[in-house]
Parts: structure tokens; sequence; C-alpha cells
């Protein structure tokens, strides 16, 4: 076919394009994935027995920022991302000021005279922590993708890493209801493990399930 | 450059409004930029089924065109991205910038049946041999080695050859343009 034709063929029968799709494929794919990895969460890991109490007091919510932050900007990249053409190196670069004010939060912890380092670095569940967020994240995670899918993400590798950010950073701040953990460089070391994994799921996976 | 971005804009959001002639339009517009682009990365042959493909791209993707952000940088990540599927089919390995918007645009390369037509016109005053290499490297994109396997001449000879024989093409243009 001749380029000339397959212009007039393209713009023939022009339908108006539906209008804000990219906000709106990403946020039922986050909504459906963030509603099935709630009901996990809460059918097979449960609450922690002392929510109420725990969500008194200031590590709860400190815990709660810190994943939520990170969230936050995952969904601004993961929406940059989605189609050509956007920068997101600001909003990538900003990913460092939570790691940032939480890294001088477990120094400050760390620091204090009566710590104890091994119990403040490794609580009694780091075996697990990790392992959990990264399950709670894959249907977030495919929800995601489902989203990209029909979009137009042209650097896949970034995407997908985007969106395993976003996954991450979502299921941890789900899991922080379960989570007995309330120790700052807990945090830092064993929630961001766990989002990292699976921001590089999202970018070994990214290169081959978002091509198109 | 930045006069047709704001063009190229406002036929995008009236054809993403449904107006089949402003995105018409620009189709063919942004055709002759991505000829060029491709053209120069990838060789004349293979540049007009990767337009094509970027315009079927560009046209299944509108809907995530955002009308807060230039429409050129859109339309080249696309056409990157394309490049670059391209090449990794191709087994090569793939460096294409990041960020070279603006250079999409400063190219165009218009490739109607009436500008062919002239060429033909013009080369048919070429002496034969001389015809011959002009086609194969100017309008075919062949390389210079290729062809001076085939023709059996020295490559320096075959650079030698196009190049006299554009010089004597373009002699003959402006002499029709002076007349």
């Amino acid at each position: 076919m001749k380029t000339d034709e397959l212009i007039a063929f393209l713009s023939q029968d022009l339908e108006p394009a539906r209008r804000g799709m990219v906000l709106r494929w990403l946020m039922l794919g986050l909504t459906l994935g963030m509603a099935v990895s709630a009901l996990a969460m809460m059918t097979m890991l449960g609450p922690r027995p002392d929510l109420h109490a725990a969500m008194r007091g200031g590590a709860f919510w400190m815990k709660f920022c810190y994943t939520l932050a990170l969230a936050l900007l995952g969904f601004i990249i993961v929406q940059r991302q989605a189609s050509a053409g956007a920068d997101s190196r600001g909003a990538i670069a900003a990913l460092a000021a939570p790691v940032v004010a939480l890294t001088l939060l477990a120094g400050s912890q760390l620091s204090a005279p009566t710590a104890n380092s091994a119990k403040l670095l490794m609580g009694d569940t780091w075996i697990v922590c990790p392992w959990l967020i990264l399950a709670l994240s894959l249907p977030i995670f495919a929800g995601l993708f489902m989203a990209l899918r029909r979009l137009a993400p042209t650097r896949l590798a970034t995407a997908g890493a985007s969106a395993g950010l976003l996954a991450g950073a979502s299921a941890a701040t789900l899991y922080g209801f379960h989570c007995p953990e309330l120790a700052a460089p807990f945090v830092l070391i064993w929630y961001t493990l766990g989002i990292a994994a699976a921001a590089g799921l999202g970018a070994v996976l990214g290169r081959w399930m978002l091509a198109w | 450059m930045i006069e047709a971005e704001a063009q190229y804009r406002d036929w995008m959001l009236a054809g993403l409004a449904g107006d089949a002639a402003a995105y018409r339009r620009l189709l063919a517009a942004l055709s002759g930029h991505l000829r060029s682009f491709f053209a120069r990365r990838v060789g004349p042959n293979a540049a007009e089924d990767m337009v094509q493909e970027t315009l079927i791209a560009i046209h299944t993707k509108r809907e995530t065109y955002d009308p807060g952000l230039p429409l050129t940088a859109w339309v080249y990540g696309i056409a990157r991205y394309k490049l670059i599927d391209e090449y990794r089919r191709e087994k090569r390995r793939p460096s294409v910038p990041l960020d070279e918007a603006p250079e999409l645009f400063a190219h165009d390369e218009v490739e109607s049946a009436g500008a062919r037509r002239d060429v033909e016109k013009l080369l048919a005053k070429l002496p034969a041999a001389k015809r011959a290499l002009v086609r194969a490297i100017r309008l075919e994109g062949q390389s210079v080695a290729e062809t001076a396997a085939r023709t059996g001449l020295s490559e320096s000879a075959v650079k030698v050859g196009v190049h006299r024989a554009i010089k004597s093409l373009q002699d003959d243009v402006s002499g029709d343009e002076n007349r």
C-alpha cells in the first residue's frame, strides 16, 4: 500500500478520540489490583491484632507515609511512562527524598543510647517481610501491566520498573496494616527491598510483556 | 520548527476531536518528517515501511497523546520506539538518542508521484551509465561498495560518476529555473 493511501485510509471515518485514557486505564488497573491485594491481605494475613493501638502512635504513620510517598511518585512515573514524550526524570529523582528522610530517622534511632541495633534492623519478621510485599504486589502488578498494554509505553524496561515500583509501594502500604514492625531501620531495609524487588521484576518483565 | 509544532498540535487536537481533514493534513506532514528521519537511519528502502508502521502506531495510540505536552516529543518517542524495534529485529545494537525531538521536524521529504516523475525526466538526460549509477545510489539507496561490485567500477569511480551526474542535473534544474 502506498503511504498516501494509508493516510487516506487512517483518516477516513475518523471517530473523536476518548480523552484522559492514560489516567483512566491506570486507575482501573491500580484499583482492581489493590482490591485483590487488599482482600488477600485481609483473608490470608489479617490486620495486626493491635492495629487500633498502633494507629495512635507516630511510628505506624511514619511507615505509612514512606510507602505512600513511594507509591505516589510511582504513579506519577508510570503515568509519564505510559505514553511517549513525557519526561519522568524529575519524578525519578524525587524518589530519593522519602528514602533520605527515612534514612535520617533510622540513623537517629540507631544512634540512641539505649538502641538495640539487632532488633531495630532485623525485627522479628525480616525473613518474610520482603517476600510478602512482593507477593502482595503481584495482583497490582498484573492490573498495571494490563493497563500499560493498552497504552503506548516506549521505554519498556523503565515503564515496567515504574509499574513494579507502584505495585510494590502500594502492596507495602497494605502490608503495613498487618506488619508488627515499627522501627525505621527495619522499614528502610526490608520494605525498600520488597519494593525494589517488585520494581526489578517489572523492569525484566516489561521488556517483553509491554512490547507493542 | 516551533511554528510546525504549533500547527501540527492544532491539527492533532482537531483530529482527536474528529476532524478528518485536519488529521489527514497532520499525517501527511508527519510522513514527510518520518521518511527523512528513517531514511537517514535504515536507508530509503526500509524507510517507507517504517513510515507506514509509525503512522499506524500514531493512529492506534492517538488516545495516549497528552495535549499538555509537545506533539513533537510524542511523535519522536513513537518513531524512536519503532526504530529500536526495527534494529532489534535486525539484531543491530539499538542506540537511539532519547531526546532528539527537534531534529525530527528539522527535515522533510515528500515522496510524491509528481516529484518522482520529474526526477525520471531529468535522469533521462544523462548518459545511460551515469543514469544507472544515480538511480542505484541516490534513488534505490544502494551502497557505493555494492554498486561498484555490481558494475565492475572502482568505488572512487562510482563516487565521482554520481557526483558529476548530480552536478550536471543540478545545472540542468537551475538552468530551467533561470529561463
